[in-house]
Order: structure tokens, then C-alpha cells, then sequence
């Protein structure tokens, strides 16, 4: 009865601390602007089935290149289709796939940067210096062969996204991981008799995992960068379904004289990683992190 | 310090040889061969016959790759299947492309962006500072296709001022191509320039809080005297890592750049070469783009070790 | 003689809270440098001295901004100035010295550059005269081989040789007033010892004023003539050196003083209760107040006026300063500590311990063997009785830290044997040990800082040696965790407090109490209050001694202040580049005959009495190896006597104290060289 008061106790005190962290964000204005654009995405994301105006599929050759008018309200496509549909639509793939691939790179980046952290010596060496030779693989080329080999499901691009871009995560992770295993309260834990195991979960986690979060964080609007550029290049979604990447790119050729159906995605897709990257340095100001000296690798 | 450099040196090249392993090793175990992928459904017969006596498949795996990386290391890359020719020919004049779009970009980002940061960092939380880095941060986190785009769409569509692709005719003088090439570089520079001013401005503001320019100011030394003595050596040092870093993930960019501006470079060949399948050609690409990653990286840690007094007395001690 | 040159007055300094409130960190102070004299300002850390010098020279700190008040020198003010202006003045007129020079000197910038930089801005010498003078400088900071140094890098000078460049530096404008920012913290004992030497030379040498600033007084009393004494953003005392030192009329000072161990006294600091409070938290009555035991209702709802006394010289702010007239004579009281049963068993002992940090080579890993001829630590023999305090005495370098880390089995040894009662030995690998022997031997940390988890809170601290040792849990963990705050002084509702938002001394107090709740029998105490305030020192000392009188805990105490450990040890150990001098009971250790280095160490340490002035025996060379043979004192030994002890290790001698000295010299020749 005591232990369970304790537990909700600290769960209340974990859900305040999220609260508080919030709160500090949204108290400078780019935080504020990053989380409400984030959140304004990912309700449209799960509403956009059920208030599309059109079918995004809809091919009609009587509807080709309208501009924008009250009937199509960003105009319609070379194809015929409604822009406006195929915008608020074309944000839900590239969302969910780079969010589960982020968890995914967070989850071995993570994990195996703590453990190269903490058993140092050759063993370490050895993992880091094959992490770097991946990391000198340019992504765009590795991601690119492993897409046309095997497809472009979703099957392929979570878990595929998830391990390149984990290998910038496992150099933070192993550095937060070695800054504190220095520090007195580990030697002390140590010294004590503790357990490995309960070193690494009770005195190494809590605090590596900030820096770890944020940087998820921040992988989320590169992974999303890389996700639509893959599109752009007609190695991500497979049409028709709609895809912000993927309607620039079909649209570019004809900009010229039908603009609006490359504006709208773009200010979709641009909107969304500015607003994932406004939150994320936000998220990292608010837990004291000072992401700014960090290379985007 | 000799030894310390070879032992970078070493470590690039231990560095490579890993990469090298990881494309081999990458190519084999991936479905079906060089030659089934290349031929898809006319893989049959005398073609593949004649496919895989090309490549050598029919020897064992790591004597071709024995073969493959000696041939390598004497610079020869192999034999491209869709070009029906050596890959070295096809490399050539886009090496050459691409070299001039990426160091021009370089020598116009770093100059800029030392000089953007430098200024946040001085006049930090005030008006420069608040406009500078808004737009950098627009600038760092809109992808190049869309940049890229909106450049065409603005400079050469609307406005009619440049060309919106690049066309390139292979005796084109320096001059011709740089006209063409304004608009790729400053759609490649923007992200990478806004990346590398935010990494000074950091840099520059922790050394402006740290002692010795608190020592500085009290000794009397004037305002820009001290930022160029007493700050800026001191603030870009460990700078140089990370715009290496940075340089070398923008190898990524480039490739989309290219594609967006149809710039004849290494990027198109990329895109090119896995569209038709063409192993070999990929493999080089690999080995050519991580030797570019590990070679920026190498001069990045040569320049610190040359710039910084700890390890410069080092020498002088020896 | 009594111009002023530089004069402050009614000056606030304050910040901009995050609610929008602005609070002050200086408050109404006034005080005015006269020519050719030495102010020492002394306070604790918090109390707003540095700001108060930094002002001086026109400069606030990033985030400070000057409420009212100026600061006058010369009849101008500094904080009116333009930055054109006060470039023409900092450095010429007044110059700083730093607290920390290896933090202060520009990293890329060699010496010379940095001190020719000063010649240039603020004379009007040509190349070849600056290129003199900077040797000149060099030469008259006393450091070795001038014309080499302007050459060398910051970080390849030692750090008593980086003070005296910022030194060499300061003087290169030949200012009228030099300020100095706790220029010797964080050097040892002997090398800070030679650094105030040099600083009185000069203030004596050219004539200048110097603002002498610290949160030591053994310090400010060696080079002050006044001194200003500091609390919560306010003077509180400002009189003559000798006045403030020997007869402190305000209850403060009074207690500062009793709260500092010093040589000459056995038993421990009398302590004060609480800590200074925070800027912002003072809204009405004396800042003191809490704090005070002279206390009166009057002091909780009015603030006391800077109030002159003019028999005495000396301004005060105390409504009953009266009661402190005369008083001086309780100064020289402590506490007198229970000694321990001599008679007790031991209960650790070490025998011909060495240790490495020498990294092995291939083939001896294969072996598992370390060869290394001249280990960090060498034939360390000690026998640890139940229940007393030994002290393990040295400057940095000396292998004490690195001695208590292997007796804890965080390092292994290379030879010899740590053995815990009844000789069980103990293994040298933590995870050989078996989980009582683990218990039994507990760690304190020097700064609590590092030590405490910042993720966890003072309940999840405390709870984590009661699981893993006594398998406790629900009420019954809380309970004891409960009787453990109690027990340090701390109130059940510190449970649910992080670290951060604890003062240093309740942050202690917790890592005393979790060494505590293991329950054991020695435990290790590696500085443990030498990152703390000197008020708070004392709290903590005594707290120690409490404890181990209750619970009969015995003791491993490292530190490197002389007088800490001549208050709370029993015994003490002196060590040198990892190798004993002299071991023996304390009050016997701090009496001759003794080892030369006890001598050199026992010279430099800094009384808060200007009678007491400190005795240079040796040169403060830093040596970064033990010697290959001989005496591990021979690089540095005032009373060397020649090949001797080049060559061959001193013998053990036992004086008739029971103190036991490593020298070649004869002890009863030793005794009669130090009278």
C-alpha cells in the first residue's frame, strides 16, 4: 500500500516535470511557434482522412492545372487531382515513418553508445571507428541503393532511416556517457558495491537521457530533411499516394505557369521541419542543453 | 607531432578500408548479384554469361574483392555496365563538375559564415543577432530540393535573370560555368553556411565568457583588438572539426542539388547509376565520396593540431 | 600618505530576476583606498567581494547593471566612463591580478606577447627597451630563466609560475592601484606561501595600493594594513588589520574567526549555525540576523547602520557591538575532542603498499604483472587503529588521494597488501570483495557537487546504500532515512529536495549521511571540506567528530590544510611524491624535531595573525616524478646534506614523542637545526 502511494507519487512528479518542461518552452515565442506548428501537423495528419474535400487519386482530364478557386481551393495538378487534398494528406507518411524511425535510432544509438561509453578500451575503439566509416558513407547514397534493392515499403524505410541516422546518436550518447561515468557519484556507487546493472539504470540513465532526447529530437527533422529529399528523388512513397516530396518533384517541370501546385507542398513540408526544429531547440533550452556547437551528423 | 600525424593518417585509411569492406560486403549480401540486378528479366543466356565473365563472378567472393581493392588503390575503379565502358571515364569530367560546384560553395560559406557568426556572437540577443539567426535557422532547415526550387522559381522563372538548369557544354570555358553554377552554390552554401555560422556564434560567445577576455578587457587592450587577439583564435579552433563535419555531410545535398539544377556532377551520377543498377559504378561512388569525407576530416585534424600551442610545444619540446 | 585614490560610494550592484524583480548583490557600500595602502576585502563566497573589485576598475559583470552609487577614482567616476576612457585606465592606472591564471592567460598568446601587449598599450617604449623590460618583469617576479619564459606557452608554466606572469603582467603599467581577485586559491600550500611573499615585496617595493581580495583570512591578515570584512552583499566590519584580526567587534567576524582551525591550537573551530542567505531573500532586518547569537528583536525588524567608532578606528553594523568590546581573549578557545583509546585493535593496516598508474605493457598484461621501478606511491606502511582519525598530509602530487582510492579498491595496488581486521587481507579489485568488507569501508567525496547524483533526490541518495546493504524498504527505508537526516542535522522535509537545491554545506551533510547509513566501520574522507566556505567548514568538522564519538567510526582523513587536520586528526601521515616523510600522533607532528618537509609545509601555512608571519624554507619547484632513489625529498630538501640522499633511502627514526621521521640526518641533530 506504502510502495504503490511512493510509485504514483513519482508519477505524478514525472508527469509535473514534463508539464514544467512544457511550460518552459512554450514561454519564449519560437518555442511556443514550434510546438503549436508541430501540433498543428499531427492533428491534420490524424483528421485529414475525414476532412479531404476530394479522393486524392481522382484522376480527370477536365480538371487539369485549374489555378485556385473556390471549387479547388490550391488549384489542381496535371493530372487533375485537388492540390489542397493531396497537401494535407501528404504530410502522414513521411510523419509516421520518420518518427518510428526515430525511435528506432534513438533506441541502438542510445543503447549502444551508453555501453561503448562505459566499457571504453579497445572495444570501443573498434565500434567507433566502424560507426565512422558508416558515417562516411553519405547517407543519401547508402539510403538510396538499399531502397532500390529492396523497395520502397514502409517496412524498409523505418528500420533503414532508423540505422543511419542512429550513428550520430551513438557518438552523443557515448560522450554524455563518459562525461559522467568521471564523476564522483559514479566512483561512489562503485565503490559502494552497486551492481552494473544498477548503475547503468539508476545513476548513468538519468542523466544521459536528456542529451539522448534531444538529440532524437533533432534527428526527427533531419531524418524528416533526408525522408522527402528520397521522395523528391522518387526513391521514397510510391505514387499516387500523396507525398510532399513527391509533389514538388512531379510538379517542378511545370512551375512555370501552374506555381501553385509546388507552393503548397512546400510550405507544408518546410512549415513541419521548421516547426520540428524550433521545438526540438526549445525542448533542448528548457533541459539546459546547448545544442548549437553540435555538427548535424 | 610526426607520429601523431601518421597516426591520423593511418586511422583515415583504417577508416576506408572498413567503408571498402562494408560496400563489398553491403553489394553481396543484398538480393541477387551485379549482373541479375543490371539485366533484371534478361538475365539469361549468353547476356549473363557474359555479364559475369565481365566482373569476374565466377570466382570467389573475396578473391574479387582482393582483385577489386588492389585494382582500387592503382585508381583503376572497374567497368561500368550501363556506360558499357571504364568507370574512370564516366568519373572524369563529373569529379571535375562537381569539385567546382562544391569549392566554390566552400570558399563563399566559410568566409561567410565565420563572418555571420562573428557578428551574432558580438552583438548577441540584439537587433543583427535576432535577424541573422532567424533567417539562418529558416535557412539550415529547409531542404536543398525545395530551396533549390524556390530559387528557380523566383530567379529564373519569374524574374528571368539566370538560367534555371544547367546546361553545360564540354568546352565550356571557367567562365560559362560559373555563371551557370550561381544558383546551384547558393542553394548548397545557404544550409551549409547557416550551419557553420550558428557552430561560430557558439563557440565565439563561450570565449568571450571565459577568463582571459575578462583579463584582456581589464588589461586595457581596446574592443577589436581584443575579439581579433584574444577571441578568435582562440573561438574557431575548435571550429574546424565541425564545419569539417559539416562540409562532409553535405555531400548528401549536393547529390539533390544536382538533381534539381540537372547539373552534370558526381550527385547525378549517384541517382543515375542506382536507377540503372549499376553496381560497380556505385561501389566506386562510395569508396570516392567516403575518401572525400575521411580526406576533409584528415585536414580539419591536421589544422588543429598545427594551429593549437598545446600540441605546437609539443614539437618544440621533442 | 592619506590621499585617496580610489573611493567608493553608497554603491548597489544588482540583477534583473527571472519573476522581474530586481535584486541586489551589492548593497550601499562605501569605502575609500588610500595611497600606498593594502585593503584586504574578505568574505565568503556569495558575499559580493569580487563584484565589489571588479567595480572598482569600471567593469560589471555580463547580467549586473549598477542601481545607484559610484565608484571614484580619482575624483572621476569608472562607471560613467566611456569603454575608450577606462581602456586608457585599466591597466595603467589600475591593474588586476586573477584568481586563477591559468584560466586568465590568453591560451594562444605566448608569455611575452601577453606582457609586451601591456608594455605597448600603456608606455611609450620602443621594441628593444619593451623587449628589457619584459626580462626585467620576469626577472622581478622571480621567475627562473626570463629570457626563455617570454617564449613558452601559458599551459607549460606551472601554476604558482602562471600567477607570478599575471603578476609580471599587472606591473608592466606601473599602476597606482593593483587589485587583487583571490591571487593565490587554489595553489599549494608552500607555492602560495612564496606568491604573498612576492606581493608584499612589491606593495612594499613600489609603493603601490593594492585591494587585496579573498575569502581567506590567513591570507589577508599576511599583506593587509585594513580590511573590509563582507556578508550578504554588505560591509559589515571595516577597521586596522590588527584590530579586525585580534579584537572583531562584529559578531560575524567574531565567528569567522573562531570557525578557522588554526595551527596553534588543538580541537576543533568553535562553528557557526546556518549559511549566508541568499541575494534577494533579505527583506527586512539585519542580514545576520539568523545566524547570530547576540540577536535581538530590534535586529529581525531593523537594519543597522555602517556605524563609526572612532576610538577604535573601525566602522561596525551592529546594534550590540558593545557586547564584543573586550572579548578578544575567547578567540583562542576550541573544542576539545575526545581522543580515542590508544589501546584499541587495529582494524586496517597497510603494508608496503605501492601503487601504479604507470599503463602496463603488452606483455606484462599477459602476465599480469605491473613493472614499474619508481611507482606514484611507494612503501606505504600504516597500521589504522579503531576508532581514531588519521590524516594523510601533502601537497597535490603527493599519492594521499590516490592511497585512499586503493584502500577503497577503485585502484589496485602493484605491491603490498591492504588488510582488514584480524588480517583478512582484502583484495585490491573492488569486485573480489565481498559485500560486508564493501560496507564496511565508505567513501566521502572532496566536492558534493560531483558526488550527489543531480538526477536524484536526497530520498533516493540516502536510500540507495540502505537497499543494497540492508534490503530495506517502504516504511521502514523511510524511517531510517529519516533518522539519518536527523543525525546530520537535516529536517525530514529535505527528502524530496534535488541537490541543486541544497547549499554546499546541507550538500555535504547528505554525503556524509549516506556514507553513514552503510553502517560502517572506516570511512574514507577525501577533502571533504576544502570545497566548502570556512563558517561551514567547521559546522561540518565538528559534525564529523560528533558522529565518530557516538558511533566510534574510525577515520581516513586526506586533505592538504595543515590546520583542518591538526583539528580533527589524531594522528597524521606526511607524505611527499607518494612516499612517507613523518607519521606520528598529531600534536607531536606538529612539533620539532620533524621531517624537513613537515618543516617547509608547517612554515608556509597562513595563520589569521599578523604576528605570525610564515617562515619560506624551500623553493616551491614543482617536480613532476618522484626521484628514481634516494629521499623523495632530495629535488627540494633545505637541509640536504649531500650524495647521501641522492642515493640511498632515509632510514626510519622514532623520536621520544612517538613521531616516526624518514631522514638521514640524525634526529637529535634534526631537533637542535629547528629550534
Amino acid at each position: 500500500m506504502e510502495n504503490n502511494l511512493i510509485t504514483e507519487d513519482k508519477q505524478k512528479n514525472k508527469l509535473e516535470k514534463a508539464f514544467e518542461i512544457l511550460k518552459t518552452m512554450a514561454s519564449k515565442p519560437s518555442g511556443l511557434i514550434g510546438l503549436t506548428i508541430v501540433l498543428f501537423h499531427v492533428v491534420l495528419a490524424l483528421t485529414s482522412p475525414y476532412i479531404a474535400p476530394y479522393d486524392y487519386k481522382a484522376i480527370s482530364p477536365n480538371t487539369m492545372l485549374l489555378a485556385p478557386s473556390a471549387e479547388h481551393w490550391f488549384g489542381t495538378d496535371s493530372l487533375g487531382r485537388d492540390v489542397f487534398t493531396r497537401t494535407i494528406l501528404g504530410g502522414r507518411t513521411a510523419l509516421t515513418v520518420t518518427f518510428f524511425g526515430s525511435l528506432i535510432a534513438l533506441l541502438w544509438g542510445g543503447l549502444l553508445g551508453i555501453f561503448c561509453g562505459l566499457v571504453g578500451g579497445k572495444i570501443d575503439d573498434v565500434v567507433m571507428r566502424v560507426v565512422d566509416a558508416f558515417l562516411s558513407i553519405p547517407w543519401i547514397l547508402a539510403m538510396l541503393l538499399i531502397v532500390s534493392l529492396l523497395g520502397t515499403s514502409t517496412e524498409v524505410l523505418i528500420p533503414a532511416l532508423g540505422f543511419f541516422y542512429g550513428k550520430g546518436i551513438v557518438r552523443v550518447a557515448r560522450a554524455a556517457t563518459h562525461d559522467v561515468i568521471a564523476k564522483d557519484f559514479i566512483v561512489s556507487a562503485r565503490a559502494r558495491g552497486h551492481s552494473n546493472m544498477s548503475i547503468i539504470w539508476n545513476e548513468i540513465i538519468p542523466n544521459v537521457r536528456d542529451a539522448i532526447l534531444v538529440e532524437g529530437a533533432m534527428r526527427w527533422s533531419w531524418m524528416l530533411l533526408g525522408f522527402s529529399s528520397l521522395s523528391f528523388l522518387g526513391f521514397g512513397v510510391s505514387p499516387p499516394t500523396p507525398d510532399w516530396g513527391l509533389m514538388i518533384s512531379n510538379a517542378r517541370g511545370l512551375m512555370s505557369f501552374a506555381y501553385w501546385s509546388v507552393i503548397a507542398p512546400i510550405v507544408g513540408l518546410s512549415s513541419l521541419i521548421i516547426g520540428i526544429n524550433l521545438t526540438a531547440d526549445a525542448f533542448a533550452k528548457a533541459l539546459g542543453i546547448d545544442r548549437s556547437t553540435k555538427a548535424p551528423v | 607531432m610526426l607520429l601523431l600525424i601518421l597516426k591520423r593518417i593511418g586511422l583515415g585509411l583504417i577508416t576506408l578500408f572498413i567503408v571498402s569492406l562494408i560496400t563489398f560486403v553491403g553489394v553481396e549480401v543484398l538480393p541477387g548479384d551485379a549482373c541479375t540486378t543490371y539485366l533484371e528479366r534478361e538475365a539469361y543466356g549468353t547476356a549473363l554469361d557474359a555479364c559475369i565473365k565481365r566482373l569476374g563472378l565466377d570466382i570467389p567472393a573475396y578473391e574479387r574483392y582482393l582483385d577489386w581493392a588492389s585494382n582500387v588503390v592503382r585508381g583503376d575503379f572497374g567497368y561500368s555496365l550501363s556506360g558499357e565502358m571504364p568507370i574512370n571515364e564516366v568519373l572524369g569530367p563529373r569529379v571535375k563538375n562537381s569539385l567546382v560546384l562544391a569549392s566554390v560553395s566552400i570558399l563563399i560559406g566559410i568566409p561567410l559564415a565565420i563572418v555571420l557568426g562573428i557578428i551574432t556572437a558580438l552583438w548577441r540577443d540584439k537587433l543583427p543577432d535576432i535577424m541573422i539567426s532567424t533567417i539562418t535557422i529558416f535557412s539550415m532547415t529547409i531542404p536543398e530540393f525545395i530551396s533549390a526550387t524556390l530559387l528557380i522559381l523566383i530567379v529564373a522563372i519569374w524574374l528571368g535573370w539566370l538560367p534555371g538548369i544547367v546546361i553545360i557544354p564540354s568546352d565550356a570555358t571557367f567562365y560559362e560555368l560559373l555563371s551557370n553554377i550561381i544558383l546551384p552554390v547558393v542553394a548548397i552554401s545557404m544550409i551549409m553556411t547557416a550551419h557553420m555560422a550558428r557552430m561560430v556564434r557558439s563557440s565565439v560567445i563561450q570565449v568571450m565568457a571565459s577568463d582571459y577576455v575578462q583579463m584582456a578587457i581589464l588589461k586595457g587592450v581596446p574592443y577589436w583588438k581584443m575579439v581579433f587577439r584574444h577571441v578568435l583564435p582562440n573561438a574557431l579552433l575548435p571550429a574546424i572539426n565541425v564545419v569539417a563535419l559539416t562540409i562532409a555531410w553535405l555531400l548528401g545535398g549536393v547529390v539533390v542539388t544536382e538533381v534539381v539544377f540537372n547539373y552534370p556532377g558526381l550527385g547525378r551520377l549517384v541517382i543515375e547509376s542506382i536507377s540503372n543498377r549499376d553496381l560497380p559504378v556505385v561501389q566506386a561512388l562510395a569508396i570516392i565520396l567516403a575518401s572525400i569525407y575521411v580526406g576533409i576530416n584528415l585536414i580539419a585534424d591536421l589544422m588543429t593540431l598545427m594551429l593549437n600551442p598545446r600540441l605546437k610545444s609539443l614539437q618544440i619540446r621533442k | 600618505m592619506n590621499e585617496i585614490i580610489e573611493s567608493v560610494k553608497n554603491l548597489s550592484i544588482g540583477f534583473n530576476s527571472q519573476k522581474g524583480k530586481q535584486i541586489s548583490i551589492l548593497r550601499n557600500v562605501s569605502t575609500n583606498i588610500k595611497k600606498g595602502e593594502t585593503v584586504g576585502i574578505v568574505g565568503e563566497s556569495g558575499s559580493g567581494k569580487s563584484t565589489l573589485a571588479l567595480a572598482m576598475m569600471g567593469y560589471i559583470k555580463q547580467g549586473l547593471f549598477p542601481l545607484k552609487g559610484e565608484c571614484l577614482f580619482k575624483s572621476e567616476d569608472l562607471l560613467k566612463m566611456s569603454s575608450r576612457q577606462l581602456e586608457k585606465i585599466r591597466g595603467r592606472k589600475i591593474a588586476m591580478i586573477p584568481q586563477n591564471a591559468g584560466q586568465a592567460l590568453t591560451p594562444n598568446l605566448k608569455i611575452g606577447y601577453q606582457i609586451d601587449e601591456a608594455l605597448r598599450l600603456h608606455t611609450d617604449l620602443n621594441k628593444t627597451e619593451r623587449d628589457k623590460k619584459i626580462s626585467e618583469l620576469l626577472n622581478k617576479v622571480r621567475l627562473p630563466s626570463p629570457e626563455t619564459m617570454a617564449f613558452r606557452y601559458p599551459h607549460e608554466l606551472s601554476g604558482g609560475q602562471q600567477q607570478r606572469v599575471a603578476v609580471a603582467m599587472a606591473l608592466a603599467g606601473k599602476p597606482d592601484l593593483l587589485l587583487l581577485d583571490e591571487p593565490t586559491t587554489g595553489l599549494d600550500v608552500t607555492t602560495q606561501a612564496h606568491v604573498l611573499e612576492l606581493l608584499r615585496f612589491i606593495a612594499k617595493d613600489t609603493g603601490t595600493s593594492m585591494i587585496y581580495v579573498s575569502h581567506d583570512l590567513g591570507a589577508i591578515a599576511q599583506v593587509s594594513d585594513r580590511i573590509v570584512v563582507m556578508y550578504a552583499g554588505e560591509i559589515v566590519l571595516e577597521g586596522p588589520a590588527r584590530k579586525i584580526l585580534k579584537e572583531p567587534i562584529h559578531p560575524y567576524t567574531y565567528g569567522l574567526l573562531k570557525s578557522i582551525p588554526k595551527l596553534s591550537l588543538a580541537g576543533l573551530p568553535a562553528s557557526m549555525p546556518g549559511s549566508q542567505p541568499q541575494p534577494g531573500s533579505i527583506n527586512e532586518g539585519c542580514s545576520f540576523y539568523d545566524r547570530c547569537n547576540l540577536a535581538t528583536d530590534n535586529c529581525k525588524k531593523n537594519s543597522p547602520d555602517l556605524e563609526h567608532i572612532k576610538e577604535l578606528d573601525t566602522n561596525v553594523r551592529c546594534f550590540n557591538y558593545k557586547e564584543l568590546i573586550n572579548q578578544n581573549n575567547n578567540l583562542q578557545t576550541s573544542i576539545t575532542k575526545k581522543s580515542n583509546n590508544s589501546e584499541a585493535n587495529e582494524v586496517l593496516k597497510l603494508k608496503d603498499v605501492s601503487i601504479s598508474y604507470a599503463k602496463q605493457k603488452f606483455f606484462d598484461q599477459l602476465l599480469n604483472k605491473i613493472s614499474d621501478q619508481n611507482p606514484t606511491v611507494k612503501d606505504i606502511n600504516i597500521d589504522i587503529k579503531k576508532g581514531e582519525t588519521i590524516a594523510l598530509v601533502g601537497e597535490s602530487g603527493s599519492g594521499k588521494s590516490t592511497i585512499l582510492k586503493s584502500i577503497a579498491g577503485l585502484l589496485k595496488t602493484k605491491d603490498g597488501q591492504i588488510k582488514f581486521e584480524n588480517d583478512r587481507i582484502l583484495s585490491s579489485d573492488l569486485k573480489m570483495r565481498n559485500p560486508n568488507d564493501l560496507r564496511a569501508i565508505q567513501l566521502i567525496f572532496q566536492n558534493p557537487d560531483e558526488s550527489l547524483n543531480p538526477n536524484h533526490t536526497v530520498e533516493q541518495i540516502l536510500s540507495q546504500p540502505l537497499k543494497l546493504y540492508f534490503n530495506l524498504s517502504g516504511e521502514e527505508l523511510k524511517k531510517n532515512i529519516i533518522d539519518l537526516l536527523k543525525k546530520v542535522r537535516l529536517g525530514e522535509f529535505y527528502m524530496s529536495r534535488y541537490p541543486r537545491q541544497l547549499s554546499g554545506g546541507e550538500k555535504q551533510r547528505v554525503a556524509v549521511a549516506r556514507a553513514f547509513a552503510a553502517k560502517p566501520d572506516i570511512i574514507l574522507c577525501d577533502e571533504v571540506t576544502s570545497a566548502l566556505d570556512v563558517s561551514v567548514q567547521a559546522a561540518v568538522l565538528n559534525l564529523l567528530q560528533q558522529l565518530k564519538e557516538d558511533l566510534g567510526t574510525t577515520y581516513v582523513f586526506v586533505s592538504h590544510d595543515l590546520a583542518v587536520v591538526r583539528a580533527i586528526s589524531d594522528r597524521v601521515a606526511v607524505l611527499y611524491q607518494g612516499r612517507l616523510c613523518e607519521i606520528g600522533p598529531s600534536q607531536n607532528v606538529y612539533k620539532f624535531p620533524s621531517h624537513p618537509y613537515t618543516e617547509v609545509l608547517l612554515g608556509a601555512v597562513l595563520e589569521p595573525d599578523p604576528d605570525i608571519k610564515p617562515k619560506l624554507v624551500a623553493e616551491d619547484i614543482v617536480e613532476e616524478k618522484p626521484p628514481e632513489k634516494g629521499c623523495s625529498f632530495q629535488g627540494r630538501c633545505p637541509r640536504k646534506i649531500g650524495d647521501i640522499c641522492n642515493s640511498e633511502v632515509p632510514p626510519w627514526q622514532i623520536g621520544e614523542n612517538g613521531n616516526a621521521i624518514r631522514c638521514h640526518i640524525n634526529i637529535e641533530e634534526l631537533a637542535s637545526l629547528q629550534q
